[in-house]
């Protein structure tokens, strides 16, 4: 050990004089991947620990509690006042009318104690009750909505059939960031100028919150038992501060898992780099090696020496990435706290850089320890011979067991630390997947290669049969070079691939079938009105539902959740119908839809693909809070319902007797021709200002708007890849600079030109180039087609136009690096070089 | 003056070193006659191989001036040397210096390839066959031994019938009897197609087979020992 480490030092020391020159590739590698995880990995931590922080102001209370569809009553009024002060809010979709325009806003109504946390920034700046006070009332608007309708502060609009008065745009809102997606940009006003509008409803869809305001000290679980305990059936929600934003932390807990997935992407590029330069270090030791070996030294002390060495320098590495990585967020700190939604509280997070160090630790032991075990079989008698390279085939069988623990080691330590365990082992068999591919390519393309060159038909091209002769000579660029590229460009054309089926999905299949409206709030005695448009020669089809909101509460007399987990169908209230007949497009999976008039007791009709996620069997029972009522009913068919075509799609459905006696309301789907759009709209706020029309295609704005957002910060974190890439390109086209001096030193002593080497040394890289752009783009294919049909459920279709990108920068970057390193062996004078090899 | 080939006149060379310049080669005049075979003696580092070098343009005089076959030397840029020498100069190294990525086969049959010659693939795997190695044709350098990639180098650098032909101690890497079959593979070359052969040499034997012998003592002409030829 002494031996070894005097050795190890001695070779270290020897690299730090030299500038670590043979090391910087692996050092690049290895900083960059570690400091991109590390970044990504303390900015969600930012975020979770800014969340935590500011729950309460984003809640707008130390907790909340949800009713759906009705208000508190005085006896659940009584119980939240128990527990200290108490603010009601009423949220819903509404329409503003301002003459003849029309347009979707979020109501926000509130009393005179909101907001009991953080402030409410109005423009002009004054407090909200005395700004709202008036006769018309007033209210408070996003100024996105304000802009579009043309208000100006004092200028009057109708909410329903009451007419209000522009008294501030709103500037910041402290609760605005936990509701999630709204369709609506926000109108703010006092819950009692409601009266009059006509908006609030039997069956109306509406939310309340009671926001709390808890003595200082209280214990949020006892807090939340008390309350659970004197209403045990009210079927409300209970949030606290703990968790302000549940919707926000969830997605941005997913979005950080799935770029530090994409950072693992980019560690195993720049581990190929890693690998490189070890192999290339071990090679140049070649003669060091046999030294040793004849002087005595086993092939245990070198490998422990070489280890020794390699490990001081990725500690390096992992001191360097992660202080990168820690510092990266906070200076640009600024920045991301400008860009996100949410409040992150920028800091360095100590778990966060502890769990980059281990990736990074891992993967270069994974990389190094290859090329280390074969140099150590290295034999003696490599002195008295030209050194030829690594001895050829596998490492010892120890080693080789030793690489197996350490991959699922990494894998393991990804899938648990990133929580989407399933995703990480996907992830992880496509990158070996596509690893297996670019070596098996790498190996074709040699032998493609050097059977082209001695073609005939290539014969008197003296640069591309040198180019030819070159990738598929005996070095190990072509390999080197096919793997890193391949892999970085494979990472980047999968995300395109997801990234332009997504858009597809939305954009351009959704819209072919998605009608031009949904109506929302439609009351029993307006659907015949509704319905009767259908005679109207622009309206394709008006589809009609009655609409309830319910909670699926019980499975089998069971809690739902303890039954069915963390599904969506249970999360919160899920819109709930009931129909005589069966649609004629539906079609029943399983069981038997119930006789026209039946009247027996309640069955329901599930949506097959949830019900087998959920595992239900035709005759389970379930039990549906609705208004706070319980109604229980037997499964007793399942059928196909597509949610994708933006149609009217329940998840569940009942017989009518179940639940027409409970206030509700109707929800239509309009299809109509774009151009009568307007028209109807106007109609119908005309004719029934309760009902809210949201417009399909803004919706689907939107929802791109969002995905945009989501697929720009995957891009990013793929183009991280792909500099790692490029680092690994770099170091292969810088490391081949000697042999292609070499190379063009003899060319010239035998005639050739510049122009023919540059042409050769061009050739050969566009080759590699286009090669590693291939297999990504095939790679990158395959891996979009799992993404989307397996995790996204939509049907994939391979994207040219992002192929072809891959394609042309794989060429493109390929060249640069090449080209960027041809000037020296160009410019050099053959009679030193060749010299200098004597 | 016509039968002169090749004539250096006040030939220096200069080169750059981590001391500051060295003097390679001095004040050299030399006429080589065509046909002729001369060798190149003297002690290491008296400038020798430098001095084939600048012969072969591969190294540009750094002073006086240099002619092959009637041409400027020191005049032409990179590209014109490089086209001179794949229609008039072989050389072959030392160290053999084939290109690795490259079969023997497409090693000799490079030259051959860039002067144009539509024949070059067969008149290299018959140049290979005169060199005896018309069975190792598609092996790569690292494949043969030393003293087959010396023969391939000198295939390459005989295919293309050049009129000048520079060897930089050809069998300074070989052992005795193969190093004597790359000597007589020389000479035979000179003695069937005409070639002049500028054979730079430590060996005593061969140099006294050639026609004439120079000696080179730091960098300059031994004049004395020119005169005693």
């Amino acid at each position: 050990m002494t031996a070894a480490r005097n050795i190890a030092r001695r070779e270290l020391r020897n690299g730090f004089r030299d500038g670590l020159r043979g090391f910087r590739v692996f050092l690049a590698c290895l900083t960059l991947g570690i400091a991109a995880i590390a970044a990504v990995g303390s900015v969600r931590e930012a975020i979770t620990e800014g969340l935590a922080r500011e729950g309460a102001t984003l809640l707008g209370g130390d907790a909340s509690v949800e009713f759906t569809y009705r208000f508190a009553d005085d006896a659940e009024r009584a119980a939240l006042a128990s527990l200290g002060d108490v603010s009601e809010i009423v949220e819903f979709r509404s329409m503003v009318t301002v003459g003849e325009d029309r347009a979707l806003t979020q109501i926000k109504a509130v009393d005179d104690v909101y907001p009991i946390y953080g402030d409410l920034i109005l423009d002009p700046p004054g407090p909200l009750a005395a700004t709202l006070q008036g006769d018309p009332p007033g209210a408070a608007m996003d100024p996105v909505l304000a802009d579009r309708l043309g208000l100006q502060v004092g200028d009057m609009f109708t909410l329903g059939e009451k007419a209000f008065r522009l008294a501030a745009r709103i500037e910041s809102e402290p609760d605005n960031a936990g509701g999630g997606f709204d369709f609506g940009p926000r109108t703010l006003l006092f819950t009692d100028d409601l009266d009059g509008t006509g908006l609030i409803q039997p069956g109306t869809l509406y939310e309340t919150e009671y926001r709390l305001r808890l003595p200082e000290g209280t214990d949020l679980d006892a807090a939340e038992a008390r309350l659970d305990q004197a209403l045990p059936d009210s079927g409300y929600r209970w949030r606290d501060s703990r968790n302000g934003a549940p919707g926000i932390a969830e997605f941005v807990e997913r979005l950080s898992a799935f770029l530090v997935l994409v950072g693992l992407a980019g560690l195993a590029v720049g581990g190929i780099g890693v690998a490189s330069a070890v192999r290339a270090h071990m090679v140049e030791k070649t003669a060091t090696i046999a030294t040793l070996k004849t002087v005595g030294a086993e092939a245990r002390t070198l490998f422990t020496a070489f280890a020794l060495q390699i490990g001081a320098i990725t500690a390096l590495a992992v001191v360097l990435g992660v202080a990168l990585g820690a510092v990266l967020p906070l200076a640009f700190s600024p920045i991301i706290e400008d860009r996100l939604p949410v409040p992150a509280a920028i800091s360095v997070y100590p778990l966060a850089l502890v769990e980059a160090a281990l990736y990074g630790t891992l993967a270069a032991a994974l990389f190094t320890l290859w090329p280390l075990a074969k140099a150590q079989d290295i034999r003696a008698a490599a002195l008295f011979r030209e050194a030829g390279g690594m001895p050829a085939g596998l490492p010892r069988r120890g080693y080789l067991i030793a690489t197996g623990v350490i991959l699922v080691t990494l894998v393991a330590a990804a899938a648990v630390l990133s929580g989407i365990p399933t995703h990480t082992l996907y992830t992880a068999g496509g990158l070996l997947a596509a690893f297996l591919a670019l070596l098996a390519t790498a190996w074709a393309t040699r032998k493609a290669a050097r059977r082209l060159a001695r073609m005939d038909a290539f014969k008197g091209h003296t640069a591309l049969r040198t180019a030819l002769g070159s990738v598929g000579g005996p070095s190990g660029e072509a390999a080197a070079v096919v793997l890193s590229l391949g892999l970085g460009l494979t990472v980047l054309a999968a995300v395109g691939q997801i990234d332009a089926n997504l858009r597809a999905a939305i954009q351009r299949d959704l819209p072919e079938v998605a009608p031009a409206y949904f109506m929302v709030d439609i009351q029993p005695d307006q659907i015949d009105a509704i319905r009767a448009l259908e005679n109207d020669p622009q309206v394709e089809a008006v589809e009609a539902a009655p609409m309830l909101r319910g909670i699926i509460t019980r499975i089998n007399g069971q809690d739902a959740v303890e039954v069915g987990g963390d599904h969506w169908t249970l999360r919160g209230d899920r819109g709930v119908t009931y129909a005589e007949e069966l649609d004629e497009d539906t079609k029943i999976t399983a069981g038997e839809w119930w006789a026209a008039d039946y009247d027996g007791p309640n069955q329901i009709s599930f949506a097959a693909e949830e019900a087998a996620e959920l595992g239900l069997k035709l005759g389970d029972t379930l039990t549906v809070n609705i208004l706070g009522r319980d109604i229980e009913g037997e499964v007793t068919s399942f059928r196909e319902v597509d949610f994708s075509t933006a149609g009217i799609g329940f998840v569940l459905a009942m017989n009518p007797s179940a639940l027409e006696g409970a206030p509700h309301t109707w929800i239509a789907t309009i299809y109509a021709e774009p151009e009568a759009e307007a028209r109807i709209l106007r109609d119908i706020a005309g004719d029934f200002p309760n009902i809210t029309a949201i417009r399909v295609r803004d919706a689907i704005d939107q929802v791109s708007e969002i995905l945009a957002g989501v697929a720009a910060a995957i891009t990013y974190g793929a183009s991280a890849t792909l500099v790692t890439g490029a680092v690994v390109l770099i170091g292969a086209a810088a490391a081949g600079t000697k042999a292609r001096t070499y190379e063009a030193s003899i060319l010239k002593t035998v005639g050739a030109s510049r122009a023919t080497i540059l042409g050769s040394f061009a050739l050969r890289w566009a080759i590699l180039g286009l090669t590693s752009g291939l297999v990504a783009v095939f790679a990158g294919a395959a891996a979009g087609w799992g993404v989307s049909v397996f995790i996204m459920d939509t049907s994939f279709r391979f994207a040219p136009g992002s192929a072809l990108a891959i394609i042309v920068g794989g060429v493109a970057l390929t060249l640069v690096a090449g080209i960027a390193f041809a000037w020296g062996p160009l410019a050099a004078r053959p009679a030193q070089i060749l010299r200098a090899r004597d | 003056m016509s039968d002169t080939i090749l004539s250096l006149e006040k030939a220096d060379l200069t080169l750059d070193g981590n001391a500051g310049p060295v003097d390679i080669l001095k004040d050299i005049t030399l006429d080589v006659r065509r046909g002729e075979t001369l060798g190149l003696v003297g002690p290491s580092g008296s400038g020798k191989s430098s001095l084939l070098m600048v012969m072969g343009g591969l190294e540009r005089a750094t002073g006086g001036k240099v002619h092959a076959l009637g041409q400027d030397l020191t005049a032409m840029n990179e590209d014109a040397l490089a086209r001179f020498r794949r229609s008039h100069m072989g050389v072959v190294f030392q160290s053999f210096h084939l290109i690795p990525t490259m079969t023997a086969l497409e090693n000799v049959a490079t030259p051959l390839e860039l002067a144009g010659h539509a024949d070059a693939f067969d008149r290299a795997a018959e140049e290979l066959s005169a060199v005896g190695l018309g069975k190792r044709m598609n092996h790569y350098p690292s494949e043969l031994s030393g003293g087959e990639q010396q023969r391939v180098a000198l295939a390459r650098a005989a295919a293309p019938r050049p009129e000048i032909l520079l060897a930089d101690e050809p069998t300074g890497n070989l052992d005795g009897p193969t190093g004597q079959t790359i000597m007589d593979l020389l000479f035979d070359l000179n003695a069937r197609h005409g070639a002049t052969l500028i054979l730079v040499t430590h060996a005593p034997d061969l140099a006294a087979r050639c026609s004439r012998t120079i000696r080179l003592v730091d960098g300059r002409l031994d004049r004395q020992a020119e005169a005693a030829e």
